[in-house]
């Protein structure tokens, strides 16, 4: 298969999963929110539980006007969503679905991702200050020191994975997964999950504040900044916010399920049945983490600024790095 | 190497564009006049930078420039100019130094000087053979066996500039002031 052709259907793949996955995210938020709060949620469109609701909404967003406000800075604005977007289409090159699913398995896989994915702080700080709206610069500022003090934890949590792994490539740590006991002729499996309980916890309250979700969406605080930096944003650049939003839940919960729960691999299935299988099993995976995370946002109030740097600060950083020597030293012992 | 030859080869084309690019980014960091485009413009002249390295095949180097640069530094900058003025549209501050023909010889000098090592060191030296980057696991070798002296070294000295910043930015109270917060 020449580069280009299999660049074309990774590409086609991408340009589904992306509006499917966020409209099912969408959705599944609607539904369970719904039911957290004894409701029914959406009801009519479709016919049968609403299923076609994110749909009407996607159409809904086209119709509208794409406005840009008198005073607003035009290129910056009308770049920012795209900026926002590379940053989580960025991250589906590196994910494995399956043995030999992986669009393109690079060596340096996990600091690509968090590189890549840090791109998107620039669009959101853009979209911001391009507003030209009082609210929308608060947004974008708190959005920038919030990002940057969640980066941190975001990063040194994956450290203690590649020390066990001993490879960053995302596919070398699901395999590192599979046969982590080897002696001649068998194997036994272990998710990293077990070992790195306290990297996982780590990596999914930086991913939740990375995602700026309640309770950490001090910089679109309603009550407060009518939106944040998303205030201006109408239509079809509006869509293009939420659905980075809610791809970005789906790639990062791919990235957790990869480094902790083993991505797509099950114990006892063979290679070649894993191959179909492979995919099912990630979307599985990550659909706890999803579940976990609208359970959450459902839960908890918001946090207040000076809480939220402390807990960044005081409290993820100091127990990633210790996890990090304590981690090595096991690594070294053993 | 005529333009021939030059011209076969795709990935000549990349780098051209490329190059283009981060130069033009580069000029118009330094002549926006808006400070919060002359950041933008650095941001797309950092992406082109890293853009050669992966030309280059060093993908560690051009990753952590997005890592680090575009992803943090680029940032602070940007919340730093927005905390304290930001307006949208023609900045009213001055923020061009009239200081053109300076910065001119200075620039131009370093060109020549990086020019000159460069040209004096490889001159017409061709690497044949590479066709991947470095394995990450041979860099960590390096970097914490054979240089692991220099980068520990580094690491203290912006260890120290870091405290120093802090000492500077930070004003211990007076005692005064300490009682009137303690009391509120």
């Amino acid at each position: 298969m020449s580069p280009w052709l299999a660049l074309a259907i990774w590409l086609l793949v991408v340009a589904t999963i992306i509006p499917v996955m966020g409209m099912a995210i969408g959705y599944a938020e609607m539904k369970i929110s719904a039911h957290m709060q004894s409701r029914i949620g959406p009801y009519f469109a479709g016919g049968r539980f609403g299923w076609a609701q994110l749909i009407a909404d996607g159409v809904k967003f086209f119709q509208k006007e794409d406005l840009v406000p008198e005073n607003a800075d035009r290129p910056v604005f009308k770049m920012a969503p795209v900026l926002v977007m590379v940053g989580t289409v960025g991250l589906f090159v590196v994910i494995p679905f399956g043995p030999g699913l992986t669009p393109q398995n690079l060596d340096l896989g996990i600091f690509y991702a968090l590189a890549i994915s840090s791109v998107g702080t620039i669009g959101v700080l853009m979209a911001g200050w391009s507003s030209g709206n009082k609210y929308s610069l608060m947004g974008g500022l708190r959005a920038a020191g919030q990002l940057i003090a969640y980066e941190l934890p975001l990063v040194l949590a994956v450290v203690g994975v590649v020390i066990l792994a001993g490879t960053m490539s995302l596919d070398g740590i699901v395999q590192a997964q599979i046969s982590w006991f080897s002696e001649a002729g068998w194997s036994l499996g272990m998710p990293f999950v077990i070992v790195q309980a306290v990297g996982l916890g780590v990596f999914f309250v930086a991913s939740l504040a990375e995602l700026s979700r309640i309770p950490f969406d001090m910089p679109i605080a309603e009550s407060e900044l009518v939106m944040g930096y998303l205030t201006e944003y109408s239509g079809f650049r509006f869509l293009f916010f939420f659905l980075a939003e809610f791809a970005n839940m789906f790639t990062l919960s791919a990235i957790a399920a990869t480094l902790f729960l083993g991505g797509y691999w099950v114990p006892g299935v063979p290679d070649s049945i894993l191959q179909f299988v492979g995919p099912l099993v990630l979307l599985g995976k990550i659909a706890l983490f999803i579940f976990v995370s609208i359970w959450v946002r459902w839960t908890f109030p918001r946090f207040r600024e000076d809480q939220l740097q402390t807990l960044a600060w005081k409290w993820l950083v100091p127990i990633s790095l210790a996890n990090i020597i304590v981690t090595g030293v096991l690594k070294v012992v053993l | 190497m005529g333009f021939e030859d030059w011209a076969a080869e795709p990935l000549n084309w990349v780098f051209l564009a490329v190059a283009l690019a981060t130069t033009i980014s580069g000029l118009r960091v330094v002549t926006s006049p808006n400070v919060v485009h002359a950041a933008l413009f650095l941001v797309a002249a950092l992406a082109g930078t890293a853009a050669i390295f992966l030309l280059l095949a060093a993908e560690f180097l051009a990753w952590v420039l997005v890592l680090v640069y575009i992803g943090a530094v680029i940032v602070l900058f940007l919340f730093g100019i927005m905390i304290t003025r930001a307006p949208t549209g023609r900045d009213e501050a001055e923020v061009d130094h009239q200081r053109r023909l300076p910065a001119l010889l200075v620039s131009a000098a370093l060109f020549a000087l990086l020019s000159w090592g460069l040209l004096s060191q490889w001159g017409d030296t061709t690497l044949d053979g590479i066709t991947a980057g470095t394995p990450t696991s041979v860099l960590a070798e390096g970097l914490l066996g054979r240089f692991v002296f220099p980068f520990e070294v580094v690491g203290f000295v912006l260890l120290a500039a870091l405290v120093g910043g802090i000492t500077i930015a930070r004003r211990d109270l007076s005692p005064a002031e300490e009682r009137e917060r303690e009391s509120r």
